[in-house]
Parts: structure tokens; sequence; C-alpha cells
């Protein structure tokens, strides 16, 4: 399964092939981390394409970016990069959809690296595009394991801000976005009574329910904001057909929510009991939102629901204890098979600040382990996320035309012991390496000091 | 109102009651009577066995007896009266070990004082912690609890056989040695947890503080072994003026730590505060059994190596905090190649469910061995806590203290199918819709009991409730 030889046949592929030219290597990258946007050929790899039947013995072509060819019999353009692939298998990159990647470094004792929530309920104005760290070390870390795209969101309040769909390369926000006001991200106050706690985490789950008067005001609060909002983008609408109108006042928060209440984008909800997660598709019907559950720690009571409102739900709890005692133990680790049986759609998240973002093939891995069958544990983590943040038309699949986010490993994506051999981010071959790598190879061979006395 | 309150009040005083009778049931009738009775052999079957010392056997069976695992080998005849379990495609590991641990602990730090060797987590385990089931359910089957992290000195481990559903008394590992926790850097100096108004602020508040403390400690404790010593010497000679010092149940663990009777198993994150501590320990003529997380162990390898320490790491676990940002998922191999012995732990019961995938993932990283990478989590853990003689590998003679895995355990497809200890079925899949039935009827039987049912309607009528019951 693993360590076949890394740079096998290179020689021979340009030998063989007279209009390849360089061969790209561990040597092709050590100017930068990120190469140029050329033309490669990944060859005589397993190529698993998410979007067909898996190619035995395939050919990928990528050229300015984009994936050019895909195919068992692919003409080789001349000039491109080779990489001899055989033995090795072509996924597309993974895709985490509930994360905080970027906007906090160090979460505790460091707070001048947390750029999370702002104070108050009501933050539409708050962008994850433009406070996104590009530089930060967990971005290097989580693409070792073949993670390419995040959903970067603020947290916080009732509605937290917006999300931005991101590539994990680049150095400037217009580098990395690819869909820079991706979601809404609201938090509706909890159901029921206070004193259930879920033990904390992402979303809408953490500490103790609100009680219901404050419940109530917290939601007409809401609604109120939300339709401030439509009638602010009906007046700024009409100004702009009819000039002779007088002319609105501009209001930032007010203006950054109109895409979401006019159901142009998404507005992701976390909600992980199913009482919550129900209020939040009820909530979304009548303010004519678009909702996305984060969360969905119970979303396996609520699936007729789900189905019939074709409300997608990204699991953050695959991992996550169950919640009473008396749960089964495997109940969350069972709950992504439920979903795919119940015909819900989904995908598995993390649900993690970003360090542990390198952990998601695992949570997809467990989930396949009870119950979700394996090539559906491998969509959950690719392009059914890519589905869900409408950016199915460019990533998540090996398909022409996609953004070349591509990564080549020794052997089972989900699994543990399997490296990363090449790794294309919008179309750029990606130096597989981060400061994880690069303090290893600092101290690996440190010998202390030999002091004479 | 006040009848309200009045009703919970009883609810929950009679459920203490009858918890408490449950325990002393446990602790005294049934305990004894389980003891008694003689634990059925079994014969795992044509299993692929990860020895973990010796190697892999392909199509091997395992024979548990009398709590030992009894042979090992091809068409080992079972005894009558023998489950046959068929291991046909499964893997055997052994049980594993998690050497960090807090779960089933009803407190973890004596943040008081920044010495607290006195106390002991043995005394606030609660052996029916729902935690601990899902934990054996992912193969574990021994933990290693320790005292928080908050002092300098903390207090006294304990290890535990995952024996759910037993007393506590059938649950502590015999023969383990005993230990204590110790930490350094942000947690002991307090860095995340400001004084509360009217509060003072607690010594010691920098790595200085941390270093000076210990060694005050160990001063101390050398000055009350020379008392001890002189004490018993003249009782030897027969000196009738001799008087005994005056107990001192602070220093006294110390004293066993001087004396290599305590092993110390110390918190500790960068590389400058692990070589404090090695160079204190040198200095007091006592070692260091386990760094525990010892994230920047990777930097002084070396030098813990030299010093004999042992390391107990986290998988690949980081940027949490400052002193976890230079932390390498790389750690636990490269302490691994400069000779130190390292095995991974949970700190977490999540994580203590997939100690399997943590070990894993240290294949990738640094590349340990299929086999070098078990050892993290099963006879590395086992040395660490003076066990191995008992558990941590499968060969004849050792504690029936084994995991039958769906596939192969570095898998994260594998699950685990059957947990045994001293040769005792403690987790069995095949038999969970069993259990799951036989709990669902004990809580509808619970609720249905006379003192725990709900306030009496009149009670409850008016304030425009129906919040009670599951959120469901």
């Amino acid at each position: 399964m693993r360590r076949a030889p890394r740079y096998l046949a290179l020689a021979l592929g340009a030998a063989l092939t007279a209009a390849v030219a360089a061969p790209i290597g561990a040597q092709a990258y050590q100017v930068t981390s990120v190469g140029d946007q050329g033309t490669y050929v990944i060859r005589g790899a397993r190529i698993v394409t998410l979007n067909g039947p898996d190619i035995e013995n395939g050919t990928v072509v990528i050229r300015n970016g984009r994936i050019e060819a895909v195919g068992a019999s692919v003409q080789v353009p001349a000039n491109a990069r080779l990489i001899e692939a055989a033995g090795l298998t072509v996924y597309p990159g993974m895709m985490d959809a509930a994360t905080n990647m970027g906007l906090v470094e160090i979460p505790q004792g460091a707070n001048p690296t947390v750029d999370l929530s702002e104070p108050g309920d009501f933050n539409p104005q708050a962008r994850a595009i433009v406070a996104i760290h590009p530089h930060s070390q967990h971005f290097a870390v989580s693409r070792m394991v073949g993670v390419t795209s995040v959903v970067s969101m603020p947290r916080g309040g009732l509605i937290a801000g917006q999300a931005a769909t991101i590539n994990l390369a680049g150095s400037a926000n217009a580098d990395f976005a690819l869909t820079p006001h991706a979601a809404l991200v609201i938090n509706l106050p909890r159901t029921g009574g206070g004193g259930f706690g879920f033990g904390g985490g992402f979303g809408g789950f953490g500490g103790g329910g609100s009680n219901q008067a404050n419940r109530d005001k917290q939601l007409a609060d809401l609604r109120s904001i939300l339709r401030d909002a439509e009638s602010y983008g009906r007046a700024h609408a009409a100004y702009a057909a009819d000039r002779r109108l007088p002319r609105p006042a501009e209001d930032v928060v007010l203006a950054s929510l109109v895409p979401y209440v006019r159901g142009e984008r998404p507005v992701i909800f976390g909600a992980d009991r199913a009482a919550d997660i129900r209020s939040a598709v009820q909530f979304a019907t009548e303010m004519n939102l678009k909702p996305i559950i984060m969360g969905g720690t119970e979303a396996y009571l609520v699936t007729d629901l789900l189905r019939q409102r074709d409300v997608p739900v990204i699991l953050t709890s695959v991992l996550r204890q169950p919640a009473r005692e008396d749960d089964p133990y495997s109940l969350n680790y069972e709950t992504a098979g439920k979903l795919h049986r119940a015909g819900v759609r989904f995908s598995i998240s993390t649900g993690n600040d970003g360090s542990s973002v390198r952990d998601l093939p695992f949570h997809a891995g467990m989930a396949s382990a009870h119950g979700l069958p394996k090539g559906e544990a491998l969509k959950a983590v690719t392009l059914a996320p890519a589905q869900i943040m409408n950016v199915a038309d460019r990533i998540g699949s090996i398909e022409v035309g996609k953004v070349a986010n591509i990564v080549v490993t020794d052997g089972d994506l989900l699994e543990p012991r399997t490296n990363t051999r090449y790794l294309f981010i919008d179309g750029r071959p990606i130096e597989l390496t981060s400061r994880h790598e690069e303090l290893y190879k600092e101290f690996r061979d440190r010998k202390r000091p030999v002091i004479t006395p | 109102m006040t009848d309200k309150t009045a009703t919970f009040t009883e609810l929950y005083m009679s459920r203490y009651l009858l918890a408490g009778l449950a325990m002393l049931a446990s602790a005294s009738g049934l305990g004894a009577q389980q003891r008694a009775t003689p634990v059925q052999p079994t014969v795992i079957r044509n299993a692929t066995v990860l020895t973990v010392t010796q190697g892999t056997l392909e199509s091997t069976d395992v024979l548990l007896e009398n709590g030992r695992i009894a042979r090992i080998g091809r068409n080992v005849q079972a005894p009558s009266g023998a489950r046959i379990v068929d291991g046909t495609g499964k893997y055997l590991l052994p049980g594993i070990i998690d050497a960090h641990s807090h779960a089933m602990s009803d407190a973890i730090n004596e943040g008081s004082l920044s010495v607290t060797s006195m106390t002991r987590i043995q005394d606030v385990l609660n052996p029916t912690a729902g935690n601990l089931y899902r934990i054996l359910a992912g193969g574990v089957t021994t933990l290693h609890i320790l005292h928080g992290s908050a002092n300098s000195i903390g207090g006294q481990n304990a290890v535990v056989k995952l024996k759910f559903g037993r007393s506590l008394d059938e649950m502590m590992f015999p023969g383990a040695m005993p230990g204590i926790k110790f930490a350094l850097g942000e947690n002991p100096k307090r860095a995340s947890r400001a004084p509360q108004r009217g509060e003072t602020a607690r010594y010691p508040a920098t790595r200085m503080g941390v270093e000076a403390v210990i060694r005050d400690a160990f001063t101390r404790a050398r000055d009350y072994k020379r008392d001890w010593d002189e004490y018993r010497a003249a009782v030897a000679r027969r000196d009738a003026r001799a008087v005994p010092p005056r107990r001192d149940l602070e220093l006294e663990p110390l004293v066993e730590i001087i004396e290599g009777k305590r092993w110390v198993h110390a918190h500790s994150y960068r590389s400058d505060e692990i070589l404090m501590l090695l160079q204190l320990a040198d200095e007091f003529g006592f070692r260091i059994r386990t760094l525990q997380h010892v994230l920047e162990g990777f930097k002084v390898a070396s030098e813990i190596a030299a010093h004999g320490a042992m390391a107990s790491t986290f998988a690949d676990n980081w940027s949490y905090k400052i002193e976890a940002y230079d932390a390498i998922p790389h750690n636990a191999a490269v302490m691994t190649s400069h000779g130190v012995v390292v095995s991974l732990n949970s700190d977490s019961d999540e994580r203590a469910r997939r100690m399997n995938i943590e070990a894993a993932k240290m294949v990738k990283y640094g590349g340990l061995s299929d086999d070098e990478a078990l050892k993290l989590v099963t006879y590395n853990p086992a040395l660490q806590l003076g066990i191995q003689d008992r558990v941590g590998s499968i060969e004849v003679g050792k504690d029936a203290d084994v995991v039958l895995w769906s596939q192969h355990p570095l898998s994260v497809y594998a699950v685990a199918e059957m947990t045994f200890i001293d040769g005792e079925v403690f987790f069995d899949r095949s038999q969970e819709a069993t259990r799951l039935a036989r709990l669902e009827q004990e809580r509808r039987e619970l609720e249905q009991a006379e003192p725990n049912r709900g306030p009496a309607p009149a009670a409850a009528r008016g304030a425009g409730s129906n919040r009670q019951g599951g959120s469901r």
C-alpha cells in the first residue's frame, strides 16, 4: 500500500515521451512552496474521479490552473511537466466546510492571534475573507494530508458574520478565495430550558439553553433585522431603478445581509439537537433563507424534514462523545451512515478551528467504519461539501474544466498511514512541507553537547 | 415553587441513595461473588495475532484461561466449556494502555497549593463513569489516571484496569508502580488563570518559580529523609532516647521518589523546562520516569535519553496554546530514534476511543514501523507504568487483556469487536443491541420507581411549562 518509489521513472518518462520536458520532483519545489500554473501531467495512476467510475490506469492533464483532460487514454501535451504515478492514486483535494482556518492561530493565551468573534448579537458585516491570515501555519499542515479547501467562518452572537470558501494556498485573499462571501452564519438561540449541556464545541450547542422569554426576544430581534435588510434591499433596488426616488441611506450592516435575505446565498445555522435543527429549518422557511445545518449531531432524528426541504447538513460530530450517558457508544460514529441511507445531503467536517483540520480524513474514515460506504465517506469530504457550498462547478471531483485541486497519494486517502506524494492547488504544485516538516528536519538528528570535565 | 423544589430534592436524594446502595452491593456481596466464580475460558481461533513484542502470527489460536494468556499456537485445544471466538480475518492486539487519562475522576486539580503530593487521585475515582464503556469499546483496557497539571508537584496517580461495572477495588491494577504528577510551564504558573478579586496570586508565576518550588520541596524532603534515616539508625543501635520524627504527608511521597519507590510523571512542553527538570532530578539523585506531553521532546531527545526518562506524548495535537506551537507530529518518532521509550496518550475521553488511529499516524510522521507504532499504545506505556510483565503484549503467562479488531487496528476502518480483561469479556460489539435494550428497560423501571416519579400534577400546574422530559 505504501512506499512506491517517489520519483520512479521520472527520467524514464522524459526519455519515453519526447514531448515532455522537465520532470518534476522535490528539486523543482525548492525555491517557492507554491509553483506555477503550468502544464502538468499525472500519468499511470488510479484516478478516483468522484463524479464517475474510478479509472484504473489513467492520466490527468492540468493546464493553467484547470483540469484539461482526464481518462485512460489521454494525449500528453508538449512541454508538460510529467509525474509518473504508477501505483499511486489521484483524488480531488478534500474540503472541510466548517472551520475557523486563518481566523485563529493559537486560541488559548494568545488573544492577539484570535479573530473569531465580535461583541454583540448581530455582526453580518464581519467578513472572514478580510481577516483570514494567509500565512497561518495551519494551512500547510492541513494540506499535507490532502485538504485543499475549507470554509472559514466567524463565531459567536446570533449572526456571527460571513464565511468564506477558500483554497489552502495563496498570499492574498484574491488568490485563495473560491467564494469570498460564501454564507451567513447564524446561531439561533437554543430551544428548551437550560441545564442540558452538549459539552461545548462548534456552532450552536455550547453552554446552557436560554430561557424562553429571552429566546423569544432574540428571535424577534433577529427577524426584525432580517426584515429591515429586506426593506433596505428593496429600497436600494427601487432607487437604482429610478433615481428620482429619495436616496436611501447606506448601511453597512443591512447591506451585508441583503444577498442572504434574498436567498441568493446560503445561511449556515449552527444546530445540533433535533429541536434546534427543526427550529432552524422552520425559521429559514419563514424568513425565506437558504439553510445549511452545521453541527447536525441529532440530524438522524430529523431526516424526513431535511430531505423534504432539501436542507444539507455539515456534520461536525462524528468524533464527538455522545451526549447522554446511556447513548450507544457508537451513536455519533453512525450518524453519517444514517443520513446517507435516509437520502439527506451531508458533508463531514472536523468543526475545528484550524490546527486539527488535518484529522478530516479520519472523521470520514470513522463514519465509514460504522456504516457509511467507503465511496460515500470519500464524497463526504470532497464533492459533497463542494456541492453544499455551491462550488461544485469548480472543485470536488477530477473533472474536465474544474480547478485543479488534486492530491496524489500512495494509498487510501482516508487511511492514517497513507502519504501524500503530490499536491496541486489551483493548478499549482505545492511543496509538501510545513512548519512541522521544517522543525523535524532541524532537530531530528540533534545530539546533546558533549561536556568534557 | 417550594413544593417543586422539595420534590426535586427528594428525587435527587433518592437517586444518590439508590446509587449508594448499588455501590455498597457491588463492593461487598456482588463483587465477591463475581470473583469467586471461575471465568469461562476463551479460545480465539485463526486470528492474525499482533503480539507487539514477538512479531505477527498468522492464522493463530490464543487460549485465555484463568485470567491469563495460556496458549498461543495452531490447533490449540479448547478446554471444556470454553467460549470459541472465530478470529478468521480479524486481528488480535494487546489491550491498549492509555498513558495519560483523567477518566472517572470526580476531581482533577487540588489547585490551592503548588505542592500537593499528599493528595491521591485514587480517592476521587468513579468506577461507574459512563465514558469508561466507550473507551473499552475503543479497545483500551488500562488507564493511567493522573492528577491535573495546576501544580508543580501534583497528586498521586492511579493505574486501573477498565473493568467497567465492577467495584474500584477490582479495577485497581495490582502491582503497578506508585506514581505522582509533576507539571511545568504554563499550567503550574497559572498563565491562563488570573487571580479573582480578593485572591492573592499563587506562587509560582514563572518557570523560575516552578523550578524553585520543586527544588525547595526536594530540599525539605531530603532533610526529612535524613531525620528518618537517623531515627532508624538510632533504633537499630537500640538508642532508648530515639524519638521518631513527625510524619509529613507532603514529603513522604517525595522521599519515595528519591528512594526510587515512586515514579515521576511530569507534564512538560518546552525544551528548556524539560532540561530544567532533568537537571534538577540528576542533582537530587532520582530519575524522571516519564515526561508527559513533552511536545518539544524532539528538540532535546538526546538529553532525555541520557537521563533515562521515558516520554508520553500526543500524536499530533498542537497549536492550542503557545507552548504547544512548536509541537510536531514527528515527536514520537524522533524521540524513539534517540532511544527514548515513547507512548502516546489521549488526555481526553474522546481521543481515548481511537488511540489505534493516533498510533497509525506515527507511521506517516517520522516513519515508524507498524510494530513500533503499535508499541506506542501497548508495550511502551506498560513499561512506563511498571506493568510490562503483566500486560502490553500477547505472550503466554501474561494477563488476558486482549482486543479483537475487525481489521488491522492501524486502519481507520477497524473497529474493536471484543475487549477482554483478565480473560473476561467487558465489551462485545455483537451484544451491543442486547445491552442497549437492557439499559432501556432499566431506565423505564427507574423512571417508574416510586422515588423517581415527577412532581404531582397539582404542583406542576400553573407555570406554563412543559419543559420537562427529554428534548429529543
